[in-house]
């Protein structure tokens, strides 16, 4: 019996069966049989593009709550709620983003393997060590040809852990402590987040930390898209797609 | 007669009249946000529990929380607690000095074992053992550490006592540490600020005095009566805040017409205090209402911030002299060039090996 993720071996008899990553002999399997291997469910598909739209808003109106628009007089200061709406809108997408996020855990326990890959890293696989030293090597222009995965590659695996995982758990933790300081230190969230803002000591830091988190995950984006970008022309496989239908294809059936 | 006076007792030697007494009880109760009912519990509390002494003891400090509790709105509570104190030990208030007032504190603390409150302004330098504080003829950190082993409770008047304050300052050259490091098997009672109002000091002290235990304190010790909200959240400017109206210079038209000081780097809304509803100067005014933001002065380590002036802060506490935005802004650039590289090169080699492979067809 093999590994369940084992890289099915080189010299593999079968067309297209050795694969990198978090590969299984089920995939390996599917792919013999269709061109393409269902990677991602439909949930995770929808949580990517809502977790991304949500990013979004929380970036602009992030970005204007430390730096405010110009004054404007449309009416009168009662009737006028500019700053308030921006406002909301963060607040409204900051707990859209949290309770996608919890969902996603969620599908972590009942959806497939794939859908853990965010959550753990297999640290304790020599094999994957040695595909994050080969993903580095290519980025570098050092390997010829990349190889092929059915998830993520080890190396973006690592940065969705840091910037997604352990960046947006930090980005809600900070969001909803100071979102509990406008509810008032007698509401439930203050009592579930209060203890953030003790940790910091002053509600300044929480708000520049807070900051900082937004610059570190629009540091994110911008690579993550690159590369999705770059990978779908350059890899053997499919990229942007396969966040869309759910499908990874392979553009060849050579091995490895 | 008992042994020691009532609270009453000293009101009524200091020739306060009863109607008075009760006038100053129902004020109090107000302050206190206390129904109507807690006017005769108040009155009676006075009248029959003997007076609880207070020492005040003084470390570095700047003298602005003594200045602020003089001139408390309500001047029997002024008088009344002014008095009460000034009785046992207080070496800035008190007639006694030198060794005299040295020998009232000893006698104090004997009289009184595990009876009396201890309030202390200022803080306690450690740096050379002490020695940036002499109180005397010895470290303050002895006298506190003395005064406190018997106390009942301890006050920390002000951001000094409380969080250091700008003694405290980085690179806090004396090691000038809040009280409640020091001392660490008492309760302690934080009223910060630089300095405290003066209504929120009397009436923490009148409250302990009164029902003879601490006020409902917050998670971080301080009276939730009086910093349970942030100063944003009680603002009159608050609508033009939510309106997006903000001053954005110094004097310009906004700035007249009172909109928010936001822009202008205000800590309203990082800052718990009471000054936007209590106010100063006997309910006068408050630094927002004379047009200055809010500079945090109640916050822990509130010099350590950055500008009061900024809205998104330098960030001091990561040692760096760039606020959020600069270094966020100078790491997405690199990253922006790095990847732009990035995609020269590939798309170099990727044509490099499409000739390639045409050569080697051909
Ligand atoms: C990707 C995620 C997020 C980003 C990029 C982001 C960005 C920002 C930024 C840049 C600020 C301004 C900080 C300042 O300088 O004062 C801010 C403030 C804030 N954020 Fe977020 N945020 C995110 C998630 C959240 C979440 C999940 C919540 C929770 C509801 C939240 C709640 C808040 C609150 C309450 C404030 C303070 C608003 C105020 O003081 O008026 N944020 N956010
Ligand atoms: S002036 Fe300061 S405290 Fe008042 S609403 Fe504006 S930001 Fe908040
Ligand atoms: S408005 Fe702010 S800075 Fe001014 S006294 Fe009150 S808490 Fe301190």
């Amino acid at each position: 019996m093999r590994d369940d993720h084992a890289p099915a071996a080189a010299g593999d008899p079968h067309p297209g069966a050795a694969l990198a990553g978090d590969a299984t002999a089920a995939d390996v399997e599917s792919l013999r049989k269709h061109s393409s291997v269902y990677v991602y469910e439909a949930p995770v598909r929808l949580w990517h593009w809502v977790n991304a739209a949500a990013i979004l808003v929380l970036v602009a109106t992030g970005w204007f709550i430390g730096s405010p628009p110009p004054s404007m007089q449309i009416a009168e200061a009662t009737h006028q709620f500019v700053f308030g709406y921006i406002r909301f809108a963060h607040f409204a997408a900051g707990q859209v983003m949290a309770v996608g996020f919890l969902a996603r855990i969620y599908w972590a326990f009942v959806g497939n393997h794939h859908a853990r890959q965010l959550f753990v890293l297999p640290v304790w696989k020599a094999h994957w060590w040695r595909e994050i030293l080969f993903e580095l090597r290519w980025y570098l222009f050092l390997e010829k040809e990349p190889k092929k995965y059915v998830g993520h590659n080890p190396l973006a695996q690592v940065a969705m852990f840091l910037f997604i995982t352990v960046g947006l758990s930090f980005m809600i933790l900070t969001g909803f402590a100071l979102y509990a300081e406008g509810l008032g230190a007698d509401s439930w969230l203050y009592h579930a987040f209060g203890w953030v803002l003790t940790l910091f000591g002053n509600s300044q830091i929480v708000h520049s930390a807070h900051h900082l988190g937004m610059w570190a995950i629009v540091i994110f984006m911008m690579i993550h898209i690159y590369v999705a970008i770059r990978e779908d022309i350059m890899s053997r496989q499919s990229m942007v797609s396969t966040m869309i239908s759910g499908h990874r294809s392979f553009k060849d059936d050579r091995p490895g | 007669m008992s042994q020691i006076e009532t609270f009453y007792d000293v009101m009524r030697r200091q020739g306060i009249t009863r109607r008075s007494f009760m006038k100053y009880c129902s004020l109090t109760a107000a302050a206190l946000g206390l129904a109507p009912s807690y006017v005769p519990k108040i009155a009676h509390a006075m009248e029959t529990k003997p007076r609880t002494p207070v020492i005040w003891v003084h470390g570095l400090e700047c003298t602005c929380c003594s200045e602020s509790f003089i001139r408390s709105a309500h001047p029997l509570a002024k008088d009344v607690v002014l008095s009460m104190i000034s009785l046992d030990y207080d070496d800035t208030l008190m007639a006694a000095a030198g060794h005299q007032a040295e020998a009232a504190l000893e006698e104090t603390i004997e009289k009184y074992k595990g009876n009396y409150i201890l309030a202390v302004e200022g803080n306690p330098p450690l740096n050379e053992d002490g020695m940036f504080c002499i109180v005397g003829g010895k470290p303050f950190v002895e006298q506190l550490r003395h005064a406190a082993k018997d106390a009942k409770a301890i006050i920390s008047w002000g951001a000094c006592a409380s969080y250091g304050c700008v003694q405290a300052a980085k690179p806090n050259p004396t090691r000038a540490t809040p009280v409640h490091k020091v001392i660490t098997d008492k309760p302690i009672i934080k009223v910060p600020g630089c300095p405290p109002i003066a209504e929120v000091m009397t009436g923490v002290i009148t409250y302990m005095l009164t029902f003879d235990r601490l006020p409902e304190l917050d998670r971080q010790g301080r009276p939730a009566m009086f910093y349970g909200q942030r100063i944003h959240d009680k603002c009159y400017r608050r609508p033009h805040f939510d309106a997006g109206q903000f001053v954005e210079q110094w004097d310009d038209e906004n700035a007249r017409k009172g909109y928010c000081l936001y822009k202008m780097g205000c800590k309203g809304p990082t800052t718990y205090n009471a000054c936007s509803t209590v106010r100063w100067n006997e309910g006068v005014s408050f630094p927002i209402q004379s047009g200055h933001g809010c500079i945090g002065c109640s916050e822990d380590g509130f010099w350590d911030q950055g500008s009061f002036y900024d809205r998104v802060t330098d960030l001091t506490q990561f040692g760096v002299e760039a606020n959020a935005d600069r270094v966020g802004m100078a790491a997405a650039g690199v990253v922006g060039a790095g990847v732009a590289a990035h995609a020269a090169i590939s798309a170099l080699k990727a044509a490099q090996r499409k000739t390639q492979s045409k050569n080697e067809d051909a």
